[in-house]
């Protein structure tokens, strides 16, 4: 890529940029306001585990440009295109965060369950006191595989209008350029690594040592 | 002397009409070591569970302190709980570990602190090189003995205590043993203790309680117990000597 291509384009990858940061943003906080809670909700109900984790995990088979065009004639969604993005991508995101809230605080040793009850913890001092920090770390490997899944997705929002850096890469492919294409996807590819790399660190630093020597 | 904790008629059943307790009664009285003696599968660990509501009983009633209208939050707080397992949560420090119990109460963190470190003094770890450290940084000894000051910083006067000492290596055992024993001179804590270890129950115990399939069979003095002629006191005695080599074939000379 040329400088003068660079700069050329330099503003509108850094306006892209910042819409695909929104659209993935906004998109992963409704998903983490619904998935969470979600998961914890089946750890106390686990008749329902499989039936709702078996509907998100069917949400995440529906192949996006489909569930874009899906939502496309949505009275209210329709209007707006980032709308349907967003929705789009909080459905795509649901299910790493939810299996790995539920899985994660599944995964905490009995004992230290029973122990909590047994020493009079409240239901409420229960979950936050000991069963989201020993889950937390569970819980950021679900957002890092879904926050890289939704910078990865949200690309094809721009097939509905909705922008992002995946304009780039349509307007590319359209024009046979491939400079446009690599414009648009090397910086999608970048907030991935860096999505990636922070949320895993965020992983490790909530990594619990147990005293068998394993990891919680 | 009164009693600190009643069984009146407790009975547990579980699906199948199986019946984990069948009418249990007995009274514990204050100050004092009872220790549920009894086979695998006797059902003394639900006896234990079911003083702090952990298991509900089917029939029949628990009276601890003469109140029964003890809403279960409060009533567990009362009780201290230890388990051969410890419980530790892995994520506190020592400090917030022993402390737990009055965090959830409200209590002030500075009053935490000073009632944390004067409890590992107590159990005869330094909380100057303690209390910072998490439980995986332990031993297993040092572990129980951590679950023990837990279990006592909120001033219970009930210590609910199940095989606490059973997953340690024998010299550590009798020191846990001694110490639970000499801090018990100075607390005048009621202790529910289970354990399958006649030695441990001989040595610990006021009252010996055997459990066998659920039925309460003996309720003894401790200098009761091994002159006793109930046929199941008799088999657990027998099994005892052998194992400490009265009848042993092996000559080991």
């Amino acid at each position: 890529m040329s400088s003068s291509f660079l700069s050329g384009y330099a503003d509108e990858i850094a306006t892209l940029t910042m819409e695909h940061l929104w659209l993935t943003g906004a998109a992963m906080l409704f998903a983490t306001a619904i998935a969470v809670p979600t998961g914890i909700w089946l750890t106390r109900s686990s008749r329902w585990a499989k039936p709702v984790i078996g509907m998100t995990n069917v949400l995440q088979t529906i192949p996006s440009l489909a569930m874009f065009g899906f939502l496309l004639p949505l009275p209210w969604l329709g209007e707006r295109a980032a709308r349907i993005a967003i929705i789009a991508l909080t459905a795509y995101a649901l299910l790493p965060i939810l299996r790995n809230t539920y899985a994660g605080i599944r995964a905490i040793d009995p004992t230290l369950i029973e122990v909590a009850r047994a020493i009079g913890l409240t239901d409420t001092q229960r979950l936050f006191k000991v069963e989201l920090p020993l889950a937390a770390s569970f819980i950021f490997a679900g957002l890092r595989t879904a926050t890289v899944t939704c910078i990865g997705i949200a690309t094809i929002a721009a097939a509905v209008g909705a922008g992002g850096l995946g304009e780039l890469i349509f307007r590319g492919v359209a024009a046979v350029d491939n400079r446009l294409v690599l414009a648009g996807a090397i910086p999608a590819a970048l907030l991935a690594l860096i999505a990636d790399g922070g949320l895993g660190l965020l992983e490790r630093r909530f990594k619990i040592p147990m005293p068998d020597g394993g990891d919680q | 002397m009164s009693a600190a904790l009643e069984f009146r008629n407790v009975t547990v059943a579980i699906g199948g009409g199986r019946r984990l307790l069948e009418s249990v009664s007995l009274e514990v009285e204050e100050g004092t070591v009872t220790v549920i003696l009894g086979r695998s599968g006797s059902g003394k660990t639900t006896l234990l569970r079911t003083a702090n509501r952990m298991v509900e009983p089917t029939d029949g009633e628990i009276i601890v302190t003469r109140s029964t209208r003890d809403e279960v939050v409060a009533l567990r707080r009362k009780m201290g709980y230890v388990i051969q397992e410890t419980g530790l949560f892995p994520h506190f420090t020592l400090e917030r570990n022993v402390g737990i119990v009055l965090e959830v109460q409200g209590i002030e963190r500075q009053q935490r602190i000073e009632r944390s470190n004067e409890l590992l003094r107590l159990v005869g770890l330094d909380p100057e090189a303690f209390s910072g450290r998490y439980p995986h940084q332990l031993s297993g000894g040092q572990r129980q003995r951590v679950g023990l000051a837990r279990a006592l910083a909120a001033n219970p006067k009930i210590l609910l205590m199940d095989e606490p000492f059973g997953a340690l290596d024998p010299l550590t055992r009798v020191e846990m043993q001694d110490m639970l024993l000499e801090l018990l001179k100075h607390l005048k804590t009621t202790v529910l203790l289970v354990t399958h270890d006649l030695d441990e129950a001989l040595y610990l115990a006021d009252r010996i309680v055997l459990l066998s399939e659920g039925r309460m069979v003996a309720n003894l003095a401790r200098d009761e117990f091994p002159v006793s002629q109930i046929p199941e006191v008799l088999a657990y005695m027998r099994a005892f000597h052998r194992r400490r080599g009265g009848g042993a074939k092996r000559d080991l000379t």
